[in-house]
């Protein structure tokens, strides 16, 4: 761990798949702005990788005042042990105050094995970061201008704003999707800090035999309809409906982390906290209860319309419209309305 | 050759079924008023060292950090094969965060000196995926996260094809190393019943003082001590005793254990309240679905 320096920065950590960054660092970037203005503080991004020095242009025109670029063959390729090496040897020597990783699975093999490294703490799948004070329930010790790390939990019935007071650097990870990617400036400047990965001695334990890339079966952050379903869909079956539906509308089929489970459609195609947050023109939810983790994927949709068969499902208080119905009955209307007349 | 595995197992509620009653007033969950279960990847990550000491040899030891309940996966690990099971617990190791869970962890794997130690990816609690990797980098392992196969084990060279997210990796590593096993790894084979009725009577030494204490209410406390000392022995000589581990048994730090040893402290717990529905309701007929695709299209939502 580090101790509290209130003149450190805050730092994205700068994820790159393949030869371009991923969206999740440059989400976070904007989210990161906000943070390090409210402190006042600088904002910067640490890349790390071999050849990646290109890159840094493109995160300064997202908001970053520095980058730490760390440059090494041994960082070609992601490796825990590496990674983990460098980013610790970099928190030490610069002490950010926040460090923000997207939760890729990258991020999520990353983050910790860094915070146990350090033996600071970290938060994971945020879905919103704020500044603010707090004061110890137990020694009455005010902390001035803390990260609060925002999260739905334990089933979604409550949120949970946690902090690390003393043991530095403030570590979360947050989902892709969750933050909105600012417009890119390019006429802003930057600095980039170049810094030499210390990995000499370094095991690298792993040997990556094989890469298979597989592109997502389906880009919801993209789609402006999303027709979704949850467990009360109630078989893979019925989703069939809700494809039908998505069709002639030209939109994607989402569904819940219980359709997910349940098998009734694939986890790409999953919205929420732990899935992919969308923010379309119409989102339709079928069948879905609307838990905390759900809605906290979905309620920014410009329109919502709702259709369940119970009246109480927290769903409806975030829908724009509502149908209390049998979707298997409703669907089939709603697609024939769509083509005119014609079922 | 044979492989010594260590399994990290969690009992935990069943998110499915939570309601706000069971929160605590500081924010922590109140387990008791839960329907508790054995977390589901941890299952598969049992079935993964179960399936390599089948084809290799060696032993599948579980430990799980949890209260006294806890006993009841581990003893569901005896029914489906596993040859040890350890009930780490000690009132000091509450409320602490991934890392002080982790560092407890540590201290407890170590003194167990396994070749593999697996992990399911994630609990269903609090989704982290947090605690295996954390406990990789304590214990000095190479981690190797979200596995969904294991290809072949040879001479203490493990090769694996692990999710990668945007599609898969073939990795291989040596031995000693910690990998966090997915739901898609394997299918879990079920108990089997004549272990079941074998280790139904498995327990551990807190199980037996509680049940004592119930039984002999009035009895003091040496001689209450020197009965849970006579029926653990019996237990250990028929091989159903969970062994039970103290913070003192794995000689951990305190100043790493529980609320002291975690970083990340509660500044809020807020209830999730809804607000009134502002919707507008359409009855489910066709002219009200006219009527509302009429009013998308119009406003450009749909076309």
């Amino acid at each position: 761990m580090i101790e509290v320096n209130r003149q450190g920065d805050v730092w994205v950590f700068a994820e790159v798949d393949g030869d371009k960054l991923s969206d999740v660092p440059l989400e976070l970037m904007s989210k990161g702005r906000q943070l390090a203005d409210t402190i006042g503080v600088p904002l910067a991004a640490v890349l790390l990788g071999d050849g990646v020095e290109p890159l840094a242009g493109k995160l300064v025109a997202h908001g970053a005042d520095k980058v730490y670029l760390a440059e090494d063959e041994r960082l070609g390729r992601y490796q825990a042990a590496a990674f983990g090496k460098v980013l610790c040897d970099l928190i030490t020597e610069h002490r950010p105050q926040v460090c923000l990783y997207g939760a890729t699975p990258l991020g999520r093999d990353l983050a910790p094995t860094v915070a146990s490294a350090m033996r600071c703490g970290l938060t994971a799948d945020c879905t919103d970061l704020q500044i603010g004070d707090h004061t110890d329930p137990v020694s009455k010790e005010t902390y001035e201008k803390l990260m609060y790390q925002i999260r739905p939990a334990f089933g979604g019935n409550i949120i949970a704003t946690i902090v690390n007071p003393q043991r530095w650097p403030q570590m979360a990870t947050v989902r892709e999707g969750v933050m909105r990617m600012s417009e890119a400036d390019p006429s802003r400047k930057g600095e980039v800090v170049r810094c030499t990965p210390q990995l000499d001695g370094v095991e690298l334990p792993l040997t990556i035999e094989e890469t298979h890339r597989r592109e997502r079966k389906v880009n919801l952050k993209a789609a402006r309809i999303i027709v979704a379903g949850g467990a009360g869909v109630g078989s893979k079956e019925d989703f069939r409906l809700l494809w039908d539906l998505a069709n002639v509308l030209g939109g994607a089929v989402g569904g819940s982390r219980a359709a997910v489970d349940l098998g009734y459609i694939d986890h790409d195609h999953q919205v929420g906290q732990t899935g992919t947050t969308v923010r379309p023109a119409l989102y339709i939810a079928v069948g879905i209860s609307g838990a905390v983790q759900h809605r906290a994927g979905m309620q920014e949709s410009a329109k919502i319309l709702a259709i369940n068969t119970d009246r109480d499902a927290p769903i409806f208080s975030v829908a724009h419209y509502g149908i209390v119905g049998d979707f298997r009955d409703v669907l089939p209307k709603m697609v024939k309305s769509i083509r005119g007349g014609e079922a | 050759m044979p492989y010594n595995c260590v399994v990290c197992v969690k009992q935990v509620p069943d998110t499915k079924r939570i309601t706000g009653e069971a929160m605590k007033e500081d924010g922590t969950v109140n387990r008791a008023a839960l329907p508790a279960i054995f977390n589901p990847e941890d299952l598969n990550a049992l079935e993964t060292a179960l399936a390599i000491r089948d084809a290799h040899g060696g032993t599948v030891t579980v430990i799980t950090m949890g209260p006294p309940a806890a006993c009841e996966i581990l003893r569901e690990s005896l029914f489906r094969g596993a040859d040890r099971a350890i009930l780490l617990t000690d009132r000091r190791a509450a409320a602490s965060d991934t890392l002080a869970t982790s560092y407890i962890l540590a201290c407890a794997v170590h003194k167990c000196s396994p070749d593999m130690v697996l992990c399911g990816r994630q609990a269903i609690d609090g989704d982290t995926a947090q605690v295996g990797p954390q406990l990789a980098e304590k214990l000095g392992l190479p981690l190797v996260t979200y596995v969904e196969e294991l290809l072949s084990l040879d001479d203490g060279q493990l090769r694996v094809r692990r999710n990668a997210g945007h599609g898969w990796e073939v990795v291989s590593c040596r031995t000693p190393v910690l990998v966090t096993v997915m739901d898609t790894a394997n299918t879990p084979r079920p108990s089997a019943a004549k272990r079941m009725m074998k280790y139904k009577k498995a327990r551990s030494r807190v199980e037996v003082a509680a049940a004592l204490a119930k039984e002999m209410p009035d009895a003091d406390k040496a001689d209450q001590a020197e009965e849970t000392d006579n029926r653990c022995q019996a237990l250990a000589d028929k091989g159903l005793l969970i062994e039970s581990w103290t913070l003192d048994d794995i000689e951990a730090d305190l100043s790493w254990c529980g609320m002291s040893g975690s970083p990340t402290k509660v500044h809020r717990i807020q209830s999730v309240v809804l607000t009134g529905g502002e919707y507008h309701e359409f009855p489910p007929t066709q002219e009200a679905m006219d009527e509302l695709i009429g009013e998308l299209i119009e406003d450009h939502t749909i076309g």
